[in-house]
């Protein structure tokens, strides 16, 4: 299996100032820390956690998307493109990105379209920018384009020349997934591509992106926090807590045997239709990221919590084949999980 | 009462955070500190009447004796100066004290009760926005130039000077009477005004203290611009009436009395600045808001 | 009881106004009815965004006028009510917002609401009695009174938050909580404990719920009856699992098959659905909204309305029962 993006130690988080003042006050918050994964082609990977587990902060280090109090903090993240040539998004600046990676090798939808789109530029002039810059294609020529990639979203042609506030939300969110595709990446990372649709929009973008995941068989990954969009979608998946991922495996290992408490709690809390059985949540909050908990971030929450979780860190483990874990449960040192 | 000086008192700890947490609020306060300081402090102590002709030697140039000079009317620019300060802050003030509050009160009842009471408010607002404000003050003032005082001036230029805030404070109650937190109040039981004061008013406050400030810095342009034109308060002391007098009485520029004229419009600049500083550190701090 | 129905929704509509001078005018809420006994249950009105669910909500509160129809709670229009009725009524209903972090006004503390809920809702004038109840209520909800005394919004967490509002709700006992996607903005490990409360309360203190929620797994785990509701309109409403077991109306098919469910994803992935087209228009269809993308389309679907037809225990307006 060949991979197309490894993530190795990548920390990053947020500085924070506080209002009012000038002065830079060294609060910061550790949102990513330590996170290492691989992807592989022609997969699809979720990424799943609470809100402020770190999992968007995570996808933007990825892609290199800095706002301005996000800091990087150490750690690389290497995409591969389809000729094998490689990339270490963490070691190029943004300028170098845009001309050489974003929407060539790796595309990103976020969560509302229009952070993308343009508002004052037609949906066919995106298309064509984009064909100029990387293709060098020429105008008329980048509106066939756009045409056929509109056609292929389900979307009228009556849509080329419009601006993005004249289409629904469903309609844009394929816009910007038409986009994604348009240079045939070999990444396309998607933060909550489907949130802030309703369930029948969502089903139309969800199943048009593993659509185009198929046909071009690269690797799509899906960041959510709604475990039914990774039920149905992933082949693998993470699942994050407070900015270190606890569990990664195949997503049916995931979903039918978890193994850290934090994914089963998060299956178990999962109300199903035909199922009226008592669903039971967690209990606490997550903790403030500011200053994190010592030991493993969960225990304070975890109901098999023991004395060394709250002294040092369990790492990801593999416990079966592809299925890891962060959990002192499955450690030999403490003895058999129960 | 209680919510009166519970106002006042989060009203003094926003300036002390004001003052405390942002630069240009600092700058600008200071700045306007020092010449509130000149205008009413420093003014009462003039050794000569500022508004007499020809009681000290004419045309003198900045020396030790007349630190600011003297002008062709014979009177010590430096005391001029601070007299005219305090009647031009005067009038700004009377004039943002007026203007500023029918604004509030207009913006809010537009803002609260909404439906009809607005579109006549809004319409009303919205022509007195579009009248051109100087030439309507020029027809005004000149009709009734012998009754102007200092105050009346004030209350002449909020004439034209409401509008922007009664539209500024009504676009935020309406955003405001939206948000979830005015519908728990009134699940609670509180009743209609006391929403008004206690859950509106905090937001809204700081953005009338901004509207205030502007407002000030409006009444003080538009004096100025009248005074230019020569109809403003001609025989009293105010920085706009000093330009006039330099300029289409005493030739200032042409006969090289640059000091008569540099003094009245450095200090416009100064009180222009500091306005503008104080504002925009107060929309600054208040447009994220972030305060607890 | 002199009334057979707590509540009862009569031909409620509401319209707004778009276009130059608000001329054109579209129902938001379009003619709907529906009542509540009074044994207590748990009533959803579920739907995606911009179907009018929201602003139903609102209207039962009394918080938006309807532009026609009325809300009848106990006998009496809660749109004619004088100032102590009024007091009455937010005693026997009240509300728990989608958003907690506006829920309460981030310049103020918390325990402020809870105090003048208290104060004005039960005439209370004595200060340690008042304390009582807010952290009696507070307990139910697994909090107390410490925990939020003297503190704002900000310091505590969205789910925290939300259990301080729903503490807020319950100090005047009411009869009838409104909960307004109440669990939307709540994280996927707390949301149950939230919803378990609702079920919890209306069995051991009789309180009956309106749900407002477009999540349907989540609707199903807790109501006895819904309502699904589509561009302003209720296109079918009955017992909770017949109607989202057996869906009857075309758009409740459509709503349940899109549903991302992890046991049923082969088929999640091959089914392809038509989504919805520009908003606007169906709002003003005269015949039923839905025509336009249903599969089952027939003439009569774009001519006239569907009134609500009879199948079984389900309520449904789709011209494919009459």
């Amino acid at each position: 299996m060949e991979p197309s993006l490894i993530v190795e130690g990548l920390k990053a988080g947020y500085k924070l100032q506080t209002i009012g003042s000038s002065e830079e006050v060294g609060v910061y918050v550790d949102a990513v820390s330590g996170v290492s994964f691989t992807l592989y082609r022609n997969e699809v990977f979720g990424i799943a956690g609470e809100s402020g587990c770190g999992k968007s902060t995570l996808i933007k280090a990825v892609y290199g998307y800095y706002e301005p109090s996000l800091v990087l903090r150490g750690g690389s993240a290497r995409i591969y493109g389809a000729k094998g040539e490689e990339f270490d998004t963490t070691r190029m600046d943004r300028g170098l990105l845009e001309k050489r990676v974003w929407w060539k090798h790796m595309s990103y939808i976020p969560q509302s379209s229009m952070n993308v789109l343009n508002p004052t530029m037609r949906i066919r002039d995106h298309f064509a920018e984009i064909l100029r810059i990387h293709v060098g294609m020429k105008k008329g020529e980048a509106y066939q384009e756009a045409r056929k990639y509109l056609e292929e979203v389900g979307l009228p042609v009556d849509a080329l020349s419009a601006f993005p506030h004249q289409l629904s939300g469903g309609m844009r969110q394929r816009v910007v997934i038409a986009l994604a595709i348009l240079l045939e990446p070999s990444l396309i990372l998607a933060d909550e591509p489907s949130s802030a649709l309703d369930v029948i929009n969502q089903k139309v973008a969800l199943t048009l992106l593993r659509e185009k995941q198929e046909a071009l068989k690269n690797t799509l990954v899906i960041v959510s926090h709604d475990m039914g969009v990774h039920g149905v979608l992933t082949h693998r998946m993470a699942i994050m807590y407070a900015g270190k991922i606890v569990e990664i495996g195949r997503t049916a290992d995931i979903f039918w045997k978890p193994l850290h408490p934090y994914t089963k709690a998060l299956i178990e809390s999962l109300p199903r239709l035909g199922d009226k059985s008592k669903r039971v949540g967690l209990s606490g909050s997550p903790p403030d990221l500011k200053k994190p908990p010592d030991g493993c971030r969960f225990h304070p929450r975890c109901p098999y919590a023991m004395l060394i979780c709250s002294r040092a860190e369990p790492s990801l483990r593999e416990i079966k084949e592809g299925h890891y874990t962060a959990c002192w449960l499955y450690s030999e040192a403490v003895g058999e999980p129960r | 009462m209680g919510t009166v000086t519970e106002s006042l008192r989060r009203m003094g700890k926003l300036l002390i955070t004001l003052y405390m947490g942002n630069l240009k609020f600092r700058i600008g306060f200071t700045i306007l500190s020092i010449l509130v300081i000149l205008g009413f402090a420093v003014s009462p102590f003039s050794p000569t009447n500022t508004r007499s002709w020809y009681i000290v030697p004419r045309d003198r140039p900045p020396s030790y004796e007349y630190p600011l000079g003297t002008s062709s009317m014979g009177r010590d620019i430096l005391w001029e100066l601070c007299a005219s300060i305090r009647n031009s802050l005067t009038i700004a003030f009377v004039t943002a004290m007026i203007a500023s509050h029918i604004g509030l009160f207009l913006g809010f009842i537009a803002g609260i009760r909404g439906g009809v009471i607005d579109r006549i408010l809004m319409f009303i607002t919205d022509t007195f926005i579009i009248i051109p404000g100087l030439p309507l003050l020029m027809v005004v003032t000149t009709v009734l130039k012998r009754y102007l005082t200092i105050p009346t001036l004030g209350m002449l230029i909020s004439i034209v000077s409401w509008p922007w805030p009664s539209r500024q404070v009504r676009s935020m109650v309406l955003s405001l009477r939206e948000r979830t937190f005015i519908h728990t109040a009134k699940l609670s039981g509180m009743g209609t005004f006391r929403v008004i004061v206690q859950e509106l008013m905090p937001y809204v406050l700081g953005w009338h203290l901004i509207n205030f400030t502007n407002t000030i810095l409006f009444s003080i342009g538009t004096e100025s611009g009248l005074a230019i034109l020569g109809l403003s308060i001609l025989d009293d002391n105010t920085l706009g009436v000093m330009i006039y007098w330099a300029l289409n009485w005493g030739y200032a520029l042409f006969r090289g009395i640059w000091w008569w004229l540099a003094a009245p419009v450095a200090t416009l600049v100064l009180v222009f600045i500091s306005f503008y500083l104080v504002s925009i550190g107060m929309t600054e701090f208040m447009h994220p808001i972030a305060r607890r | 009881m002199s009334e057979q129905y707590m509540l009862r929704v009569v031909k409620l509509s509401r319209f707004f106004g778009y276009g130059f001078l608000g001329r054109v005018k579209f129902p938001a809420v379009d003619n709907v009815s529906f009542d509540m006994e009074y044994k207590p249950k748990i009533f959803t009105i579920a739907g995606e965004s911009g179907c009018g669910k929201s602003t139903l909500a609102r209207m039962i509160l009394g918080i938006l006028e309807p532009s026609e129809g009325a809300v009848i709670y106990k006998g009496k229009n809660i749109y004619a009510l004088k100032s102590k009725e009024r007091r009455w009524f937010y005693r026997e209903v009240q509300a728990i917002f989608q958003d907690p972090y506006d829920t309460f006004n981030p310049l103020k503390k918390v325990d402020r609401y809870l105090y003048e809920t208290a104060r004005n809702l039960l005439d209370l004038k004595d200060a340690g009695k008042t304390q009582d109840i807010v952290d009696a209520c507070l307990k139910r909800v697994g909090l107390s009174f410490d925990e939020i005394k003297g503190k704002y919004p900000s310091e505590f967490s969205g789910g925290q938050l939300q259990r301080i509002s729903i503490a807020r709700a319950l100090i005047p006992e009411p009869k009838l909580i409104v909960a307004d996607e109440p669990v939307s903005m709540i994280d996927a490990s707390m949301r149950m404990n939230i919803l378990n409360m609702f079920k919890e309360f209306k069995e051991a203190e009789e309180i009956s719920f309106i749900y407002i929620t477009h999540d349907l797994a989540t609707a199903y785990y807790i109501s006895d009856e819904i309502a699904i509701m589509y561009r302003g309109v209720i296109v079918e409403m009955g017992p909770a699992d017949e109607v989202l077991i057996k869906c009857h109306h075309p758009y409740t098919k459509a709503l349940i098959e899109a549903l991302p469910e992890p046991s049923r994803r082969d088929d999640w992935l091959t089914r392809k659905v038509k989504p919805p087209g520009m908003e606007v228009k169906e709002f003003i269809m005269p015949g039923c909204k839905y025509a336009d993308i249903c599969p089952y389309r027939e003439d009569i679907c774009e001519e006239k309305k569907p009134p609500m037809f009879d199948v079984g225990n389900v309520k449904t307006a789709c011209w494919l029962y009459k």
